[in-house]
Parts: structure tokens; C-alpha cells; sequence
């Protein structure tokens, strides 16, 4: 796989859009993921992914092939996300009623998308509390709790997405961990 | 737990990373198995772990590709024509075919081939169709290298062009002047036509 999306940005690098149309069919998934898991909202996540992908593109000579070409794309990821949360500090409340609407909570929001099959709205409160706990956590703890627990990357590759010592990431989990704990343990 | 020793919770975190000492693992397993706060704390600890885990993957929303390809600007020409070329090996071979054939260009085409050529220069090696400036040298002139790679180990005061082959640089590999990659369109189609009329 590693070797197809090389060759894909060299071409991507000559300035082939379709070559970049597999790039973003490869990624979308991850990318929108990470973005959801930190924004909480559909259509955030949405933008923010395309964002990424777009500066990916616009950006790709900077992009050291010699590197995973996935910790490169992650970092634009999780930089746009944490822009994001600190332009606007969002309160979200699953409890809380959306402005403007009537009964129609952030539970209702999720359970708009069309995502989820029938046999795990059950599950959905739960899913929402377990999102909830991630959205308190401040955005340096979120990002590594994102990465290593719904993204499964290993420390060591966080450490090269965030550009920070891996030290300091191991730092974060364990925080993360804790603040987590104390939301989740009653569940 | 106000009694137990800081580094036990310090312990479960290397513990749930997987990089804890035998050492100190066997004195976290010592430890929770007297301490009841602790051996709650560690299990709550997993628990929260796996219940981040359980969050439901979600994919990408349907025409998300097609969104961001709207985004981006608009490509070059030039791209856009190669991709047809590449698409359309046989109307692009006969599109040549015919030009060759009222040009007269066939006999100029076959002596120009697929051969392997590069700059004559004693301190240049050539491995399996590969020029290899070796480490510790300095070629003081321009390279040229046709349908061939070269690997660059030591330095070259000039500039380096490579046509229809790859440019390898070792870190220790060094060129003042400029460097070229020729991707020769025209010899793949030049190859292609080849093919059809064999």
C-alpha cells in the first residue's frame, strides 16, 4: 500500500488530480474520523476533513516522501482540529437543547446519521457519554487519546503527528487516562 | 490509597502502554492484589479504555471525495493531456503512426532508442544500468544520464540530467548545479506503438 500511494503523490506532485482522488478515497475515512472524534459534529468533522485534504494538496511539496505519507496528513488533521476548538470554545451539552429547536437534543444529532444500524442505538446513550467525557478533555489530552484509542496508532507515531517528545505523549495518556476515569467510572 | 506509593499509579500507566520493567510489574501485581483501592483504580482505569475503544468506528459521508475534488483548483493542460495519452495507448499510437509516417521521422526515431547512455567520465561506475558517483569523489562536469538511473554517493560540480530513469541521493551526496528528471512521454508511447505492431 505504501508503495501505490508513493507513486500516486509523485504523480500528485506533477499536479494529477486523480492520482489525488485515490490519495483521498485511501484516507477519508481515518481523516474524517479523527475530525469527528475531536469536533463532536458532523458537519464540522465534514469541513474539517475536507480542509485537510485540500491543504494536503495545495501542500503536498512540502511533504517528505522519504516519511509515512499518513503521519504527514494526520498532523494537518489534528492542527486544523485544534485550531478549531480554540477559535470557538464550544459548551456542548448532550442534555442541552440545540438553539432554535425544540426537544431536539445533541443525542437526537447523533442519532441523525445514518451510520449507525438499528441494534446499536441502544447503545447510544452510552456512546454519548463516552463522547461527552472525550469532548472535557482539554484539546492536548484529546488529540493523543483520539490517536491512540480510536485511531490505535502506536505512541511512537503520535509522537511524529504531533511533532512532540514521546515523553511528553506518554505524559498526556496517562493524564488523559485519569480525567477519562473520573467521567467514566461510573458508567 | 492516600498511602500507597505515587509510582503504583505510575506503574498501571506503563503497564496499559506496554513498556514496564518485569521489576516493576511484579511489585503492581503484589501491590493490587493486597491494596483494594488500588486493584479498583487499575480496573477502572481498563474499563475506561475499553469503553473509549467501544466507540463505534464511523466512516466518511457518501460524496466526500467528490467534494473535495470540487475543492481543489483547476489542473493544468498539460497534466489532463498526458492522462489521455496514458488512457488512450491505441488511438495515441495511431495518432503517431500517422505522424511518423508523413514526417519521415521512423529512421531518426530508431537510432535515438531505448539505449542505455551516459556522460564518459573516468570516475563514474556503471552497475546493471545504474552510473554511480562514488563516495568520496567530485566530477567536476555536467551529467548526463539516458534511460538509465544514477546514484549520487559523492559530489558533482555541475548539473545532473536524467532521462527515463531515477535520481537516487545517498545523504552524503552533493550537486552544485541543477537536477533533471526527464520522464520521457514520448518513449513510453514510442514503446507502446512498438507493442501494437509487434
Amino acid at each position: 500500500m505504501d508503495l501505490i500511494v508513493q507513486r500516486r503523490i509523485k504523480q500528485v506532485v506533477k499536479g494529477d488530480q486523480n492520482a489525488f482522488g485515490e490519495i483521498v478515497e485511501l484516507y477519508k475515512d481515518k481523516v474524517y474520523q479523527i475530525c469527528f472524534r475531536m469536533l463532536w459534529d458532523r458537519h464540522e468533522a465534514e469541513d474539517a476533513a475536507q480542509e485537510t485534504f485540500l491543504k494536503a494538496f495545495l501542500n503536498i511539496h512540502t511533504y517528505n516522501q522519504n516519511k509515512k505519507f499518513s503521519t504527514w496528513l494526520y498532523r494537518i488533521a489534528t492542527n486544523l482540529c485544534i485550531d478549531k476548538i480554540r477559535k470557538k470554545k464550544p459548551d456542548y451539552h448532550l442534555d442541552a437543547e440545540i438553539a432554535g429547536t425544540e426537544g431536539l437534543n445533541m443525542y437526537s444529532h447523533l442519532a441523525s446519521g445514518d451510520q449507525l444500524p438499528e441494534d446499536e442505538v441502544e447503545s447510544l446513550e452510552l456512546q454519548a457519554s463516552i463522547h461527552k467525557a472525550i469532548l472535557l478533555l482539554p484539546e492536548k489530552y484529546r488529540s493523543v487519546v483520539v490517536l491512540k484509542y480510536i485511531e490505535e496508532l502506536p505512541l511512537q507515531e503520535i509522537a511524529d503527528i504531533l511533532e512532540l517528545p514521546l515523553g511528553t505523549v506518554k505524559t498526556r495518556v496517562h493524564r488523559g487516562r485519569e480525567a477519562l476515569r473520573k467521567h467514566l467510572r461510573h458508567l | 490509597m492516600t498511602s500507597c506509593p505515587k509510582r503504583i499509579v505510575h506503574y498501571m500507566h506503563e503497564y496499559l502502554d506496554g513498556d514496564i520493567q518485569e521489576e516493576a510489574k511484579k511489585e503492581l501485581k503484589d501491590h493490587i492484589e493486597t491494596c483494594k483501592n488500588c486493584r479498583q483504580h487499575f480496573a477502572e482505569l481498563k474499563k475506561t479504555i475499553a469503553l473509549v475503544q467501544s466507540a463505534s468506528h464511523i466512516a466518511a459521508p457518501a460524496g466526500f471525495t467528490g467534494r473535495v475534488m470540487a475543492l481543489l483548483p483547476r489542473e493544468g493542460k498539460k497534466v489532463g493531456i498526458e492522462r489521455w495519452f496514458k488512457n488512450h495507448p491505441f488511438l495515441t499510437a495511431a495518432a503517431l503512426f500517422l505522424l511518423l509516417m508523413s514526417g519521415g521521422f521512423a529512421s531518426f526515431f530508431s537510432q535515438e532508442d531505448n539505449q542505455f547512455a551516459f556522460t564518459k567520465n573516468s570516475a563514474l561506475k556503471v552497475e546493471n544500468e545504474t552510473v554511480i558517483v562514488p563516495a568520496g569523489t567530485v566530477v567536476e562536469e555536467d551529467i548526463v544520464v539516458k534511460n538509465g538511473d544514477i546514484r549520487i554517493e559523492g559530489s558533482v560540480d555541475g548539473n545532473v540530467t536524467v532521462i527515463n530513469g531515477d535520481r537516487f541521493m545517498a545523504s552524503a551526496g552533493n550537486v552544485t548545479g541543477d537536477i533533471e528528471e526527464i520522464d520521457a512521454l514520448f518513449g513510453r508511447i514510442w514503446y507502446e506503438i512498438k507493442m501494437v505492431f509487434q
